[in-house]
Order: structure tokens, then sequence, then C-alpha cells
């Protein structure tokens, strides 16, 4: 009989008030107990609702009976078939706009906590095993995959269990792309981006670090002089957008990326660190996504006495998930909505002393379907702060698109890719981010398993 | 990693480093730069490129030692190695097509602009080189830039070498002469540009000038080195380092170039206790 409980078991986490203070990871995860007893709220519905709202096809149920019957590797060999970083999904997917959510336990109460499970399982197969999954032989192709973040994390990993001879370019020092630079150690340790890494590793993935495609070596030269019969493009959309208004430069104005480099990939928050970060007293984070609230926080932990989300629609329409929004404001994250800056202004020395905002309404539902905010007459009003950190979404950064003859790409810099991440270049595909604008962890894992599955098609065809 | 194989101390406070690094040794032109890292617990730094052999797979670089990394970095001696060197980043200088150009050095600036001079002199352009230090002990590159230059002026603010003077004096007086420039390419502290600039305005003569901002990555992804270029909003690392000089907003440069100011003091002062040296 399934355990019936409308609730789901509840995530142990820091204190509130005490990791706002700390880096260390908010929640500790599932114990065996309440993994077991988690499990058994699943009612293994036939036509399994949940798999069709996971991009990467998990089968969801399959895991998680295995869960529940204690047999916890077992599990993780059934998520290992469709995901490889089970361990980050699980931690940083959407679940409640995708598994969970349709979840036929979440009409009558809450749904299977399908995201912790996953979690656990990963973690628990990452504390405890050494070995490495099953690769075929290998086939004597080399694919070269450009980025190394989830998208190509993952289409090197499914390429290599298919035997293929894959070399990872990143052009950072470090891989992981935003898993690295980009989600901070609370959310996400890089102990467990390091792991996975690891894992890819183990199956045979060279990583070669430093390497900056479409400068150090172009997509043809990979193609034409370095032997490589295939590459996948999945270098993300790292690119910062500013908003163009007066005092955007000044020496408190950071953009999110910058901020969240310094302290994630750059470890600026140790108190021994050779990077330095700016710790202000009061800050201003403009925008409304997941990166929005992850900078916010930083700056808690860094030591702001004070720091807010400025974002110019309704806490309706804020892009980042409920639990980010949710955990942002258990730690005393300020929430101006309808707020939107007009002009920064300077203090002493360059830096900022303050934003100029202006008060916003709702008006008619705009392309993107949200209502679009329009300025309210004369409501002007000065908000005080130090720093601001720009958090306005990015866009496809286009080395990859200005270096590579005959990629087609779109008005806004992505790379245009059909269904199976063929681009207009023959044996050269791409995904993730660097295709569809910034979106989530997930999607651009699934399109990297989805381009691994298409370039294994055409040697296939061959 | 990627090994020093030449240390030589060019001033007290000027070091020239030859690391191998085929992979930036193979694309590097003038005006490119590169980003490093000491070691694994490094900043990462970028510094522009001064020399590069393709055959040997060797990429110089030039460097003040002005805080906690570059410390660090003269530390190392040849057989030593740093942990990382990406490159070559940035777009190349511009310098086909130039018959007479001008170029300015200040400082260790000459470092980026020796290379350029060099490409130009090789294409057959008919080069005026200026180049200024604090004074005698300060100078660098003078007998390469010498090589590289049909009229070569070294100036000291002391006068302790060459003449005494800025390299704004010099250069108005080689345009007052009446050498018609096709371009000024000016390098070195962003006072020296401004001025440059200011005054090759005043003559109507191209300028072009080479940022050097705060970095991270090197590759468009923070926004940390934007420069202000005509009223529009520029990355030094992807949209330079060369600008028109006319119309960089220097003064703003200045500013965002001392945002960690405090903090880089720290780490040189920790850095030079650590190799038990006097802070210059």
């Amino acid at each position: 009989m399934p355990n019936m409980r409308p609730t789901k078991n509840p995530m142990p986490a820091q204190d509130a008030d005490v990791r706002n203070k700390n880096f260390h990871e908010v929640t500790f995860g599932y114990t065996a107990e309440a993994a077991v007893d988690e499990a058994k709220r699943c009612l293994h519905c036939k036509n399994m609702p949940c798999v069709g709202g996971c991009p990467v096809r998990i089968h969801i149920p399959e895991f998680i009976a295995k869960v529940a019957e204690g047999e916890f590797e077992e599990a993780y060999r059934i998520i290992q078939q469709a995901s490889s970083l089970p361990a980050v999904c699980g931690r940083v997917c959407p679940q409640e706009t995708q598994c969970e959510q349709q979840c036929v336990r979440g009409k009558k109460g809450e749904p299977v906590a399908i995201g912790r499970l996953e979690r656990f399982v990963a973690d628990w197969h990452n504390a405890g095993s050494c070995d490495v999954p099953h690769r075929e032989a290998l086939n004597g192709h080399k694919v070269a995959v450009v980025g190394s973040g989830p998208a190509g994390l993952t289409c090197a990993g499914d390429l290599a269990k298919r035997g293929y001879e894959v070399t990872v370019f990143e052009a950072l020092h470090l891989a992981g792309g935003v898993l690295s630079y980009g989600i901070p150690e609370f959310r996400l340790p890089k102990a467990i981006v390091q792991k996975e890494i690891d894992n890819l590793k183990a199956l045979g993935v060279k990583v070669e670090t430093d390497m900056v495609i479409g400068k150090v070596l172009s997509v043809d030269e990979l193609l034409q002089d370095f032997g490589f019969e295939a590459v996948f493009i999945g270098t993300g959309a790292g690119l910062p957008r500013f908003m163009n208004i007066p005092g955007e430069n000044l020496k408190s104005v950071f953009s999110a990326n910058e901020f969240l480099t310094r302290i994630n990939l750059m470890k600026a928050y140790k108190d021994d660190a050779r990077t330095p970060v700016f710790r202000a007293k009061k800050v201003a984070v403009v925008g409304g996504g997941n990166v929005a609230m992850d900078a916010a926080r930083c700056a808690k932990r860094l030591g702001a006495e004070e720091v807010s989300i400025v974002y110019r629609r309704s806490a309706a329409e804020l892009p980042a998930r409920a639990e980010e929004v949710e955990h942002a404001k258990e730690e005393g994250i300020v929430f101006r909505f309808l707020t939107n800056p007009t002009s920064i202004a300077e203090g002493e020395n360059g830096f900022v002393r303050g934003m100029t905002c202006v008060e916003m309404e709702l008006g008619e539902p705009d392309a993107s379907g949200r209502r679009r905010p329009v300025v309210k007459e004369g409501s002007e009003f000065f908000l005080e702060c130090d720093c601001v950190i720009m958090a306005l979404g990015t866009s496809p950064n286009p080395l990859i698109k200005n270096t590579t003859g005959g990629l087609e790409t779109q008005k806004w810099g992505g790379i245009v890719a059909d269904g199976q991440g063929r681009t207009s270049r023959a044996h050269v595909y791409a995904g993730g981010d660097a295709v569809t604008g910034a979106a989530t962890v997930i999607l651009a894992m699934g399109a990297g398993k989805t381009a691994a599955e298409a370039i294994d098609a055409e040697f296939k065809a061959r | 990693m990627f090994t020093i194989l030449e240390k030589q101390a060019l001033n007290p406070t000027v070091t020239r480093m030859v690391i191998a690094a085929p992979f930036v040794a193979r694309k590097a032109e003038p005006g490119q730069f590169i980003i490093l890292r000491v070691d694994e617990e490094g900043e990462r730094i970028p510094l522009t490129v001064a020399d590069f052999d393709r055959e040997k797979g060797t990429v110089t670089i030039i460097f003040q030692i002005v805080g906690g990394t570059t410390e660090r970095l003269n530390a190392l001696n040849a057989g030593d190695a740093v942990c990382d060197f990406v490159g070559p980043l940035g777009e190349p200088s511009h310098v086909g097509g130039l018959k007479k150009v001008a170029v300015v050095g200040g400082g260790v600036g000459c470092a980026i602009a020796y290379p350029v001079a060099k490409k130009l002199h090789e294409l057959g352009a008919e080069v005026h080189s200026v180049v200024g230090f604090r004074n005698k002990d300060l100078v660098i590159l003078e007998e390469e830039f010498a090589a590289a230059s049909d009229v070569f002026k070294v100036m000291t603010d002391d006068g302790s070498y060459g003449e005494k003077g800025l390299v704004t004096d010099a250069l108005k007086a080689l345009i007052e002469e009446g050498n018609a420039y096709d371009e000024v390419i000016a390098i070195g502290p962003v006072v020296m540009m401004k001025f440059v600039s200011l005054l090759t305005k005043q003559y109507g003569i191209r300028t072009v000038v080479s940022m050097n901002p705060i970095m991270i990555d090197g590759t468009g992804m923070c926004g940390c080195c934007r420069v202000t270029v005509g009223g529009k909003m520029k990355f030094a690392c992807v949209d330079g380092p060369d600008f028109d000089g006319h119309e960089v907003d220097y003064d703003e440069l200045l500013k965002r170039a001392s945002t960690y100011k405090e903090f880089e003091a720290r780490e040189r002062e920790k850095a030079c206790n650590l190799f038990k040296k006097e802070v210059r």
C-alpha cells in the first residue's frame, strides 16, 4: 500500500538566520529513512505522467520503486540511463514545473518529492561507489564538444558511453560552465560538480581547459586539422545585458555574471582569496530570475545589511523558481516589486550612492504573455544603496558565430538548430542556451542528449 | 602548465618572460592579450602579448609589478610554470594599409606598443616612435624600438635620459615639423592616452588607444571591462582592446580601474611579505 500522507517529507535545511551568513549548502538532503518513506508515496501510475514532464525522460516510477525497496544503487542505475548529472539536477531542476507538476499526488496535496529523491539517490551513489559506468568499445570516431556546461557535459557523457572518443573544450580554467561560475556553492556545492566531471573523465572524456574556441582554435580547425568528425557547440548564453541607463558604469555596479563569477569560480567569498569582491552595505539587485536570487543571496552572505530585489513586474511574474524566492525571503532579502531604476547616482570616488526608481503598474499582456509593466506617473523615488547588481538576463556569446563560416544564427545571436541539434553546417551540432537563449540546466542537458543521439545516428548511417 | 623559458628584469619593476604556449603562439597578433593564473589559488589577470614565436611556440609577456599577482609571478623563474595561460584574446591591432604612423608608448605600455611598431615596420610603414618614462632607470625596450622605427625619441619626466618632457611634447613637435601621420597609436597609462588623444584631436589625426581594464574571463562574459566609447558601452576584452582614442571616456576608465585599489594594496603587501621583499 502506498503511503497516502498528503505532504512531502520535509527537506532538512540550515536555519535561515545561520545560512545567510555562510556559503555551505542550504539543504542537507533526505536521510535513507525519509527517502524510503517518500518513495512509498508514489502511486506508480501506468501512464507515468511525471516522465512526460522530464526533459530527459528519466524512468521516474522505476527508480522510485527501487528507492522504496532500499535498493539505492539500482535506483541510481535507472536514473543514470537517462541523466548524466543526477546530483546536479536533483538540486537545481525546476521540478515544480516539470515532473512534479505532472504528479497525480499533487492534485490532492503535494506531489511526490521526485527532485529530493533524485538528489538522495545521486548523493548515495557518489558517497559510496567509485565504479565506472559501462562504456562500449571505442568505435574510432572523434567528437569535439565546445563548452563544458550542462549541455556539453551531457553530450560528451552520452557519446563516450557509446564508444566515441570525446574531447571537451572549456574557455575558463575550470570545467562546468554555469554550474561552476554561476550557481553558488550554497545551492550546488562545487565538489558535486567536480565529481560529475570526474565521472565523465572516468568514461574517457578528455577535458581541455583554457581553450577559447573561436579564438585559440576555430570550429573549422577542429574539423579540418584536428581530426574531429563532428562538433557539438554548447557554449551557453554568457553575455550579460545592461539597462543602458545613466550611471551604469559606476564602480560598484556589476553584472550578476561578474559578481557571481568572482564568488563562485574565483572563490572571492573566502577570506584568503586573491580575487577581490565588493562587499557592500546596501545592495540592489535588478531582475527577478534565479540569477537575481543567487546574486542577492550571495550579497547577503558577504555581509550586506540590506539586500533588495528590484523587479519591474509583480510577485506573480517572478521568473525565479518558487523555492529560490522562498529561500531568499527567509534569508531576509527584501522584494521591491513593480519598481524599475531609471538612473544610478554617483557617490564618493565613483562608487554608487543610490538609484532613482519609478513605480510600475501592470498593463496589457505583452509578447511574452505577461502583463507589460508601465511607469506610474509622478512615482519617482530615490533608493539608497552602495552597490547595484544587474541580473537582466544573458545572450549567447558571439565568438563562435563570428568565427564559424556558414553557421546560421538568429538575429539575437542564438545558433539555429533543428530538433536534433543539427545546425546549418554539416557535422556541426548545437544545443542548450547557445540555441535557445538563457533557459535551465535540465533543458540544456536534454539538448545535449538529443544531439548525442543525432551524432550517433549520423555515424551509424555512414 | 605553461613553462617559463626565460626571465629577464627590464628594470627594477618591469619583467619580461618567455612562456611556452604553442596554442597561443600559433594565432597571436600584435594588440592581443592573454589571461594567466600563476597557480591554483591565483586570480586571473590580463597581460598583452609583447612578442611571439610561432615556430618555437613561445609567447613573450612584459609586466609591471603592481599587485599581489604580478609580485607572485615575478617570484617565479625560468623552469617554473604558471598554471593557466589562455589566448590570444581580443581583436588584433589593425595595422594594414598604414603608410606613416606615430607610435607612442608610455612606461610598461611600451611592451604593448613595441610589437605594433615592429609589425608596422615589417609591413613597410614609416614608423615614428615616441616613448616616455619617469626616469632613466625605468627605460625599457630602447634598442628594440629603435630598430623598428624610422624616427625614435625617448622622453623622461625628469630629463635623466633622452629629452626632458612628456610624450605629448615630442609628438606635438613631430606633427608641427610637418609629419602627416595616417594614424597615431598610443599605449600607456590612461592619463597619457587621454592627453595624446586630446592633442591629436586638435590636428584631426586618427588615434588608436589600447585599453587594459580589470577583467575576469576575457571572453565577454563578465562585463567587468566595460568602457564607454562614443557614448556606447563596449567590452574591452572582445570589442577591443583597441579603440578610437577620440571616443573613449578616459575619466570613467580611470575611476573604474581603482575599484579594488585597497584590496590590491593589501594583496601586494601580503605577497611581498611572502617573498620577504620591500614594497617599492
